[in-house]
């Protein structure tokens, strides 16, 4: 396989770096904040950005290298179109199920005595 | 080339990523918490495919990515409906 072009490279490897940050940073929130509401946007909004940003890489990539088809674009189609709906519905079962997502927060409340509301 | 010397970190975060959600399904106190480590897992499963992918220059990674991104959704919508009404079909 011969030599990348030196614009294109750079392009396809900043393209992973940013996608590989997104979905880290997604991954991350989904795994430290406090409450589910919150904990739903890392996953919906920042790694379907991270994943998006790769599947642009690859499709840059591909198109280089020769076999470029449509499926790397229906891929990304399909995730930008289907995250926002699996999102919708698992808030819709968190809602519907929302006493019960509650009482593992209410321990967390007695550690912050400081805060003003409380 | 910049794009080989950067793949193996990109690999090694979208797998970070990977074992944040799997803290999120193991520890996640609802079940609708596990679900949606699920979706954030599959979504990052397919980053790393595709990732693979480029890493190994072969187009039949889509068609794994693909049906990964198929199947994840339909999961993700049967496992909630059922968190939603108790039963995926009526």
């Amino acid at each position: 396989m011969n030599e990348l072009p030196l614009a294109l490279d750079l392009l396809i490897a900043s393209l992973l770096v940013a996608g590989a940050f997104f979905a880290l940073v997604g991954a991350f929130g989904l795994a430290k904040l406090s409450d589910f509401m919150k904990r739903l946007h890392g996953p919906t909004k920042a790694t379907t950005l991270g994943v998006g940003f790769s599947l642009l890489a690859s499709i840059a990539w591909f198109t280089w290298s020769g076999h470029s088809t449509w499926r790397e674009l229906l891929v990304t189609l399909f995730v930008f179109i289907t995250a926002p709906v699996s999102a919708h519905l698992l808030v819709k079962a968190a809602l519907h199920s929302g006493s019960q997502a509650r009482p593992p927060q209410v321990p967390e409340r007695p550690k912050s005595p400081e805060r003003p509301e409380a | 080339m910049i794009t080989a010397a950067v793949l193996p970190f990109v690999a090694g975060a979208f797998g970070l990523a990977l074992l944040f959600a799997v803290y999120r399904l193991v520890v996640g106190p609802a079940p609708v918490d596990r679900v949606l480590a699920l979706d954030t897992m599959y979504v990052n499963a397919m980053a790393l495919l595709i990732v693979v992918g480029i890493a190994l220059g072969d187009a039949v990674y889509f068609e794994a990515a693909l049906l990964i991104a198929l199947f994840g959704f339909i999961s993700t919508v049967a496992a909630s409906r059922y968190l939603l009404r108790g039963s995926v079909v009526e």
